[in-house]
């Protein structure tokens, strides 16, 4: 018989309250036995919960989702108690102390919706995803996963390669009957549509954007003003500033959200061709590879010797020794904050055009990969005369729709989603 | 002690196939049949191979079955279909002519040794236990044999229309084994009906072959079975001729009197091969369907036109024919008519064609809702060598949907059942580029070595070729300047620099033959090795790519469903998939995501859950 689980379902202890999520054949009888009677199903109820030995352990409210039509399929209880640690501690412990119920592993939960076909794969892949969005951003793409959106299209793709394969089998296998001996003319307009469809996607940012944030680099020679910058960008005083130049050695990496738009703010070592000690060069190169990385870079250093397609940045606009660029996009005193808040603005469209946009379902690095090798088949298609090879290339983009929405499931594959998951989630 | 280790009943093309191959096991053999000068008769139209189903004669040949050297002693005409196309789906077709089909099969069935021909009527199955013990013949004779396996074809509750009329029986003029029918429905066995039908036969004489387009045999001088040295016989031509509005006319005023549109066939009858009312009926904007004229043999006038399977009444027979071109004065010698009769669901057989009800029963050919010689004859080996092999502790040769197209078809049946009569298409095997019908002997002669049930003949012939393979391999290793080429005027860029003959011959206009200037053995020996050896290198990127698919494929095939596998207990599945994975019984993770309706959130479901369950066991 399959287990009962139970875990922690919202945010880390304390806060105001604390949901823990039991799922499983044993929920029903599990809560019984914590309050002592029945409770209707789907409605909120309030109740005392009481251990073992009737000590109460909290008020809380419950509710009650008889299988399978629930999010994991099974049997699932939520007790939405008081949200400090002992209280929290106090109720797991009495359910860890039940026969045949255990504290849930990592994924588990949405692993069991997973096997009991309440969602699919790439739906299983988006709820990941929602439970760790920082942004609002990642949790609307996170919700377009979730929400079926990118196996609908999926679906619909695999009918439309279906219907395509089906002429070129009709061709190979029928080619004695008059009518289906040749590939009708719709069939290569039918497959170039298909494949620039997939080339959109292909193309389109991917959801790690969102996870990893749109990196800005800080860039320039020693004592530029990058790191006063950076910290006038991240609001805080995480790195380190002086008016020595050469004080940032190494290369400190903020993450933030600036109007819910993920950044990554990168603020470097700066640039110059003496030869400083060796913590410095390590330091420089460092800022090279992190130039090479960069989706953006903002150039603080003498006009046009930064990277091509860097923005121009005329810093320390307010300094006795101001020299203005005459092409600068911005002059900024960090100091003073002029010019800051409109170099943010700027980043924040920048950065959002190279963000999945809200609405639209985002691919992670699995789905981009496979839904690339569909696309490389379909392409091979139209590169083929043979029908026989183009009917092995559009098998091909097949099977990697089929891999998409998790036909050719391995173990290794389902533990390494599963793993990503939280406990309880 | 058992009279025979396996009795076969039926002489068709299951019959024969299933009786040799157990004989060349060394199981003591019987093969049954009511009239044995009846075993080797093609029932049906003269063609043998084709689209598909020339896959299946190849591999059939190279496991040394008999279809393949019978068809070419008759075949009288040699088409290969696709030739256009990649030649993994080129279809080898002869048309045979009946009688000398018929006299190699019985030459073939009479030289077999360890094989004994019994005539009788099979009346009844001996059981002991609800297994097979033997078999009881109409005149009371008893046979006693652990395996039994059935091959009746149409004989199983047959029934024949045409127009209003209706026969008893399987073929024309033969009985219906209707005791053994009656004992099998007793065993409470799923069934189901389907129907087929047949053409009017022409006679040859008066049809104008002068005012309709030739299709003569190929020049090429390929045969059916690898063991064949050449053509025996003069080839024919066959012509191809047109229905017209008229005919449609014709059989759209007559459409109530045919069995399948007055509601008394409601079988299902196969997508592919519609009777031509059917045609008009679904098809009505088409202004004709090609019909070909296939001469039945050297010495009888009759001609099959192949495309016209009907089972309206005679009069209306007559109109349509007439109605088409070349056809004016034609006499139908026999009217078509249709055939509706009882199927065994195969998803009640394993893999062996063994009925699990029944053990030491198996089903071959038609019985098992399949259509055409070629199936029929695939199958009749498979329980064969399987019965055989499990009678005498050895295992029959390893096939699976990676090497052949016979486990493509066995498995298509034993996991999906049938909704139509079952043909092999080359679309049914994933794995096709692999599955040359010019590559059988390469991918199943060594199985069948292993096994046990190739002859001495074939066995030499085997040998003998092999043993230039290495030779040749390594002429495809050869390296050659793409400047050679260009200056030679071959299609290549002068600039392609250096590649291995391998490499070019993937290139599209430049076959093997082409590089004959700079590779110093004579590519004209040994062609039809060298000819295999090209195709591989031409398909290799795509088989190279395929590789990664087949490891998961036989890691899934590697996760066992025992028989007793509790489908209904698995979360997730909804009653339908559960009625289907209960009625395939699939034996293993892989079969199971082939079961029809199992969708991919079921298939982790039951991973999940036979992990656990084996984890439990």
């Amino acid at each position: 018989m399959t287990d009962t689980i139970f875990a922690i379902s919202s945010g880390a202890p304390p806060a105001a309250i604390g949901i823990i999520r039991i799922s499983g054949p044993l929920a029903g009888s599990v809560l019984e036995h914590l309050s002592g009677r029945d409770f209707e199903p789907r409605r909120a109820s309030l109740t005392t919960l009481k251990n073992s030995r009737g000590l109460p352990l909290d008020s809380a409210l419950v509710l009650w989702f008889p299988g399978p039509e629930t999010a994991t399929g099974e049997d699932l209880v939520e007790l939405h108690c008081h949200g400090g640690r002992a209280v929290l501690s106090a109720v797991c412990e009495a359910l860890a102390a039940l026969r045949g119920l255990r504290a849930a592993e990592a994924g588990e939960f949405t692993r069991r919706a997973f096997a009991n076909g309440r969602i699919d794969l790439a739906e299983a892949e988006g709820l990941g995803d929602l439970l760790s969005a920082e942004t609002e951003l990642q949790r609307a793409a996170a919700m377009q996963m979730a929400g079926g959106i990118f196996s609908a299209q999926v679906d619909e793709w695999r009918s439309e390669v279906l219907r395509l394969s089906a002429q070129v089998e009709a061709a190979l296998d029928f080619s004695d009957e008059d009518d289906v001996s040749e590939l009708p003319p719709q069939f290569a307009q039918g497959l170039i549509a298909l494949s620039t469809q997939l080339e959109d996607w292909c193309s389109r940012p991917r959801v790690e954007k969102l996870g990893e944030g749109f990196r800005v680099v800080l860039a320039g020679p020693p004592n530029s003003g990058k790191s006063t910058l950076f910290n006038a960008l991240i609001e805080s005083e995480a790195a380190i500033t002086s008016d020595i130049a050469g004080t940032t050695r190494d290369v400190i990496e903020r993450n933030v959200a600036i109007e819910s738009i993920p950044f990554s703010f990168v603020d470097t070592a700066g640039l110059h061709d003496g030869s400083g000690d060796q913590i410095e060069r390590i330091g420089i190169e460092r800022a090279q590879v992190e130039l090479a990385r960069a989706d953006l870079v903002l150039w603080l250093g003498p006009e046009g010797r930064g990277p091509d397609d860097a923005w121009e940045i005329a810093a320390r606009a307010d300094a006795d020794d101001f020299t203005p660029k005459s092409k600068a996009q911005f002059a900024v005193s960090a100091s003073t904050g002029v010019g800051v808040q409109e170099l943010k603005l700027a980043l924040v469209e920048k950065g959002r055009d190279a963000m999945p946009r809200p609405g639209e379902a985002a691919l992670n690095a699995r789905q981009h990969a496979l839904l690339s090798d569909a696309l490389d088949a379909l392409l091979g298609a139209q590169k083929v005369s043979d029908p026989l090879l183009c009917g092995e290339e559009l098998r091909r983009a097949r099977a990697a729709f089929d891999r998409l929405i998790g036909k050719a499931t391995t173990e290794d594959m389902l533990d390494a989603l599963f793993g990503r998951f939280c406990i309880g989630k | 002690m058992h009279d025979f280790d396996v009795l076969v009943i039926g002489g068709g093309h299951a019959g024969v196939e299933a009786a040799c191959g157990a004989a060349r096991m060394g199981a003591r053999t019987g093969l049954v049949s009511f009239d044995l000068n009846a075993i080797g008769a093609m029932s049906c139209n003269p063609a043998i191979g084709g689209l598909g189903k020339g896959h299946l004669v190849r591999e059939v040949d190279a496991l040394d079955g008999v279809l393949g050297r019978a068809a070419d002693a008759g075949a009288i005409h040699y088409r290969m279909l696709n030739r256009s196309k990649g030649s993994a789906v080129w279809g080898p077709r002869v048309q045979a002519d009946r009688k000398l089909f018929k006299a190699e099969v019985q030459r073939i069935v009479h030289a077999q040794g360890s094989l004994a021909l019994i005539e009788g009527e099979a009346a009844a199955l001996s059981l002991k236990r609800g297994a097979v013990a033997g078999l009881e013949l109409a005149d009371g004779t008893l046979y006693r044999a652990p395996r039994v396996i059935l091959c009746t074809g149409t004989f199983l509750g047959g029934s024949l229309f045409r127009g209003e009329e209706r026969f008893e029986g399987g073929r024309i003029g033969e009985n219906s084994a209707q005791r053994l029918a009656a004992q099998l429905r007793e065993a409470k066995l799923p069934m189901a009906r389907l129907k087929t039908g047949t053409p009017p036969r022409i006679d040859g004489r008066t049809i104008d072959w002068a005012a309709l387009p030739e299709q003569p045999s190929d020049d090429e001088q390929w045969t059916m079975s690898a063991l064949t040295p050449g053509r025996v016989n003069p080839q024919v031509f066959c012509a191809i001729t047109r229905t017209t509005e008229a005919s449609h006319a014709a059989i759209r005023a007559n459409l109530h009197r045919s069995p399948l549109f007055s509601g008394a066939i409601d079988a299902a009858g196969p997508r592919y091969c519609p009777s031509i009312e059917d045609k008009i009926h679904r098809f009505g904007d088409r202004d004709g369907h090609q019909v070909f004229l296939e001469p039945e043999g050297l010495c009888t006038h009759l001609v099959y036109p192949n495309g016209i399977s009907t089972s309206l009444p005679v009069d209306v027979q007559h109109e349509m024919v007439r109605a088409m071109p070349g056809l004016a004065a034609a006499v139908i010698v026999e009217p078509g008519y249709a055939v509706e009769y009882d199927h065994i669901d195969p998803r009640a057989l394993t893999p062996d064609l063994q009925l699990r009800a029944i053990p030491g029963l198996y089903c071959a050919g038609q019985i098992n809702g399949t259509t055409g010689y070629e199936e029929a004859a695939a199958q009749g080996l498979v329980a064969g060598l399987s019965a055989a092999a499990e009678e005498l502790g050895a295992a029959p040769p390893a096939l699976d949907r990676a090497n052949s197209y016979i486990a493509v078809m066995i498995d298509d049946l034993t996991l999906q059942g049938v909704s139509e009569p079952y043909r092999m298409l080359t679309s049914r095997a994933e794995y096709r580029l692999r599955l040359r019908a010019n590559n059988a002997s390469t991918r199943l002669t060594p199985l069948g070595l292993d096994a046990g049930c190739i002859g001495t003949a074939r066995t030499e012939w085997f040998e003998a070729r092999e043993a230039s393979r290495d030779e040749l391999t390594a002429i495809f290793d050869r390296k050659l300047h793409s400047k050679l080429l260009a200056d030679a005027d071959l299609p290549v860029r002068r600039d392609g620099g250096e590649k291995s003959v391998s490499e070019w011959v993937r290139h599209d206009g430049i076959a093997l033959a082409d590089l004959q200037p700079w590779i110093d053995e004579d590519l004209t020996q040994n062609a039809e090795m060298l000819a295999e050896l090209a195709e591989d290198a031409a398909y290799a990127p795509y088989l190279a790519r395929q590789e990664a698919e087949l490891r998961d494929l036989r890691a899934s095939e590697g996760l066992g469903l025992s028989h007793d596998f509790p489908f209904s207990e698995v979360p997730g599945l909804s009653s339908e998939m559960i009625e289907r994975l209960t009625s395939a019984k699939p034996p293993t993770l892989a079969a199971a995501g082939r079961v029809p309706g199992i969708t991919p959130a079921a298939l982790s479901a039951l991973l999940v859950y036979a992990r656990r369950w084996q984890a439990a066991a």
